[in-house]
C-alpha cells in the first residue's frame, strides 16, 4: 500500500503559497485514487497557519520541523529537516511543490533516502492502481508519461498544474520533530532576498499577460538611428499600464555583453526561452522577437499568442502566434499605450 | 597549498535549432537520428564552465576539471569548440547523454569519476553545473552528485559568486518571483548549480585549444564505458507537441486599428 506524503515549506508568514496549495490538491487526490494514506510534512520558523490547511486538507498526520534555523532557504537544513520529516512519517511518495526552495533539495533528499525524483510534474493519472506522471523533456519540446517502481519516490508539482486547495482547520495528529544542527549544518549564512537592480519590478509571475520585447527594439529604425531611451519609454509605459510580467529573447538581453545600446530594465533574469524561463500567463504578446524555436520553447505555456513584427515570414507566422501583426511596434505601442490611459 | 579545486559537470545537448522527434529504443524513449543529430554543450553547463574558469583565473593556485558523460564521438565534436575557450582537464565517460537517462544513475557514474579524479582535494573542491540541463530538465544530478560527494552547502540557480576576504563565497542565487536570495558560505566544498552567470562566452582561442588538445584527446580515448540502467524506471510514452497553431497574419491594418483590437484582447 503507497503512503503519500505532501512535503512543503512554509511562506514567512506561515502560510501555505499557491503552488504548495496546488501540491496538496494534487497529493490529496492522488492518495484517494491509490487508496494510499496521506500525511504531511510542513517546515518554517512557524507552520501556522500553514499546518491548519493541511490538516484540512485530511491529513492523517501532520509533521512539523519548527525554528528559527527553518525560516530560511538553505540547503543543509532544509534537506535535514526533510530528512527527518521523511524517516518519521516513511512515504512510499512525495509530492512537493517545485518552487525555488523546494527544488534546491528535494533530489539530494531523494538521494539521501535512497528513492528516485521526477521534477516539474505537469499532470497525474492512476492506471490499474499505478501511478503515471507526465513531464516535458528537452526544455518544453517532447513531452512525456512514465512511472516508477522504485521508492520512496519523489515528485515536484509544476506551478499551476491544479487548481489551489483551500481550507481551514481539521482535526490531526500533529508530531513536531527536533532537528539537531551541528555546526556543519552551518557553514552557509543566508543574508536576504532582494530585487536584482532593475529587474525586480518588470517580474510579476501572477500577471495574467506578459509582454515580451525582442533585439529589434534596440536596432537601428527607419531613420537608420536606434531609439532605445524611446522603446524604453515605450515598453515601461506599457507594463505601467497593465501590470504585465515582461519577459526578452536571449539576443535582447545578450547584447549588452556585444557593446550595443540596452533596454537597462531587462537582465537575464527576464529571459524566456531555451536558456530562459518558461512562464506560465494567461495570454503572451510578443513584439520585435522573430519567433525562433529557442526562443518559442519558452512560451509552452502561454495560451494565447499574439505577435508585432515586421517580417511576415518570421517563426511566429509558423502555426507558433494565433495572431501576428506585421507593423511597426514603436508605433502599435505608442497607439496602445494611448488607448490604454493611465 | 592555496586555491580552489572545481570540477564542472555538463555533457552535450541537440543543437536546440534542430527539430526533436522521439522514438521508442531498446531501453525507452530516445530521439530519432539521436547520433547524427548537431550537438552543443548544455548551455547553463557552459555557463558553469565558464565561470568556473574565470574563478580559477582570479585565484592562484587553482586548478579546473570537467566531468562529461556522453557518447563518445558526440564529446569530441563538441570539445573541439569549448576546448579553445578556457583550459581545462578533461574526465569523460563514453555513455548516453539523452535527457530520458535517469538522473540518478548519472549522477552515480559522475560521482564515482570525480572520486577517482588524481589530486583532486576534497576540501578545496568547488563542484559546478548548469543548475539543469537542456536534456532532462531536472534539476537533479548535480544535487545527488553532491550528496554522493558529501557537499552539504549546495546553491541552484546561481547568477553571481564572489570571493570574500576573508575566504567566504557570496552567492547570488535565483528565487521565486525574479527575486535573488543572497547568502555567504564559509568556503568549499561548495556546489554551485549555474543559471546564466554574468559573463559572456569566451572567443575561441587557438592557443588555448592547442594546450587542452594535449589532454583532450587521451582523455577521451581511455574514456571508460559508463552503464547507466533505468533502475525501475518506465516510459509508458513520449511525444513532441503535435499542436499548430492557425496563425491570422494581419498585413496592412492600419496601427490605430491594430491598437485597438490588442487592447481589446488585453481586456477581454
Amino acid at each position: 500500500m503507497e503512503n503519500v506524503l505532501f512535503l512543503a515549506c512554509i511562506e514567512p508568514d506561515g502560510s501555505l503559497g499557491k503552488t504548495a496549495r496546488e501540491t496538496l490538491a494534487i497529493a490529496r487526490q492522488a492518495a484517494a485514487e491509490l487508496g494510499a494514506e496521506f500525511c504531511a510534512g510542513l517546515i518554517g520558523e512557524h507552520c501556522e497557519p500553514g499546518s491548519r490547511t493541511a490538516a484540512a486538507a485530511g491529513c492523517a498526520a501532520l509533521y512539523l520541523v519548527e525554528g528559527s534555523a527553518f525560516g530560511i532557504s538553505r540547503y543543509a537544513t532544509d534537506s535535514a529537516a526533510a530528512e527527518a520529516i521523511a524517516r518519521a512519517a516513511r512515504p512510499t511518495l512525495v509530492f512537493a511543490p517545485a518552487v525555488s526552495r523546494v527544488s534546491r533539495f528535494i533530489a539530494g533528499l531523494a538521494q539521501r533516502l535512497g528513492g528516485r525524483v521526477d521534477t516539474q510534474i505537469t499532470g497525474l493519472a492512476v492506471h490499474d492502481g499505478q501511478l503515471v506522471v507526465d513531464r516535458w523533456f528537452y526544455r518544453q519540446r517532447i513531452e512525456a508519461t512514465l512511472t516508477r517502481t522504485t521508492r520512496p519516490w519523489l515528485l515536484t508539482v509544476a506551478p499551476g498544474t491544479m487548481p489551489a486547495f483551500d481550507g481551514d482547520a481539521a482535526p490531526t495528529r500533529i508530531e513536531r520533530i527536533a532537528v539537531d544542527l551541528p555546526e556543519s549544518l552551518q557553514r552557509t549564512r543566508v543574508e536576504g532576498v532582494q530585487a536584482p537592480p532593475g529587474a525586480g519590478q518588470t517580474v510579476r509571475p501572477d500577471a495574467e499577460l506578459l509582454f515580451v520585447a525582442g533585439a529589434g527594439w534596440t536596432k537601428p529604425q527607419r531613420d537608420g538611428q536606434s531609439h532605445v531611451e524611446q522603446a524604453a519609454q515605450l515598453i515601461l509605459g506599457f507594463l505601467d499600464r497593465t501590470q504585465a510580467s515582461l519577459g526578452g529573447s536571449k539576443s535582447l538581453v545578450d547584447v549588452g555583453g556585444e557593446g550595443q545600446p540596452v533596454l537597462p530594465f531587462l537582465t537575464h533574469l527576464n529571459q524566456v526561452g531555451q536558456t530562459g524561463a518558461t512562464p506560465r500567463h494567461p495570454k503572451g504578446l510578443a513584439t520585435c522577437c522573430h519567433g525562433e524555436e529557442p526562443h518559442v520553447v519558452g512560451w509552452r505555456f502561454i495560451n494565447e499568442r499574439r505577435a508585432i513584427n515586421l517580417d511576415p515570414n518570421c517563426g511566429w507566422a509558423r502555426g507558433k502566434a494565433d495572431v501576428l501583426y506585421v507593423a511597426d511596434a514603436f508605433a502599435v505601442m505608442r497607439k496602445v499605450n494611448e488607448l490604454l490611459g493611465g | 597549498m592555496s586555491g580552489y579545486h572545481v570540477v564542472v559537470c555538463g555533457s552535450v545537448v541537440p543543437d536546440p535549432l534542430h527539430p526533436l522527434e522521439p522514438v521508442t529504443g531498446p531501453n525507452g524513449p530516445e530521439l530519432k537520428n539521436e547520433m547524427i543529430l548537431p550537438a552543443v554543450f548544455d548551455p547553463w553547463a557552459a555557463h558553469a564552465l565558464y565561470e568556473a574558469a574565470h574563478l580559477v583565473q582570479s585565484v592562484p593556485g587553482s586548478r579546473l576539471w570537467l566531468v562529461s558523460i556522453g557518447p563518445r564521438a558526440k564529446l569530441q565534436q563538441v570539445m573541439m569548440t569549448i576546448g579553445q575557450k578556457v583550459v581545462l582537464q578533461l574526465v569523460a565517460l563514453d555513455g548516453p547523454a539523452g535527457g530520458f537517462v535517469d538522473a540518478a544513475a548519472t549522477a552515480e557514474a559522475l560521482a564515482d569519476a570525480i572520486a577517482a579524479i588524481d589530486g583532486l582535494d576534497r576540501a578545496r573542491l568547488v563542484l559546478c553545473g548548469g543548475w539543469a540541463s537542456a536534456s532532462r530538465g531536472a534539476g537533479a544530478v548535480l544535487q545527488m552528485v553532491g550528496e554522493h560527494l558529501g557537499i552539504v552547502d549546495q546553491f541552484q540557480g546561481v547568477d553571481e559568486l564572489a570571493v570574500q576576504p576573508d575566504g567566504a563565497l557570496r552567492v547570488v542565487e535565483r528565487a521565486d518571483g525574479g527575486l535573488n536570495q543572497v547568502s555567504l558560505c564559509a568556503g568549499p566544498p561548495v556546489l554551485l548549480g549555474w543559471a546564466t552567470g554574468n559573463r559572456p562566452e569566451p572567443p575561441n582561442n587557438p592557443q588555448i585549444g592547442m594546450q587542452n588538445m594535449r589532454g583532450v584527446m587521451p582523455a577521451l580515448q581511455k574514456a571508460r564505458p559508463a552503464q547507466l540502467g533505468m533502475d525501475g524506471l518506465r516510459y509508458c510514452c513520449a511525444q513532441a507537441p503535435r499542436r499548430r497553431r492557425e496563425t491570422r497574419i494581419v498585413k496592412d491594418m492600419p496601427v490605430d486599428e491594430i491598437a485597438r483590437e490588442i487592447v481589446a484582447w488585453i481586456r477581454g
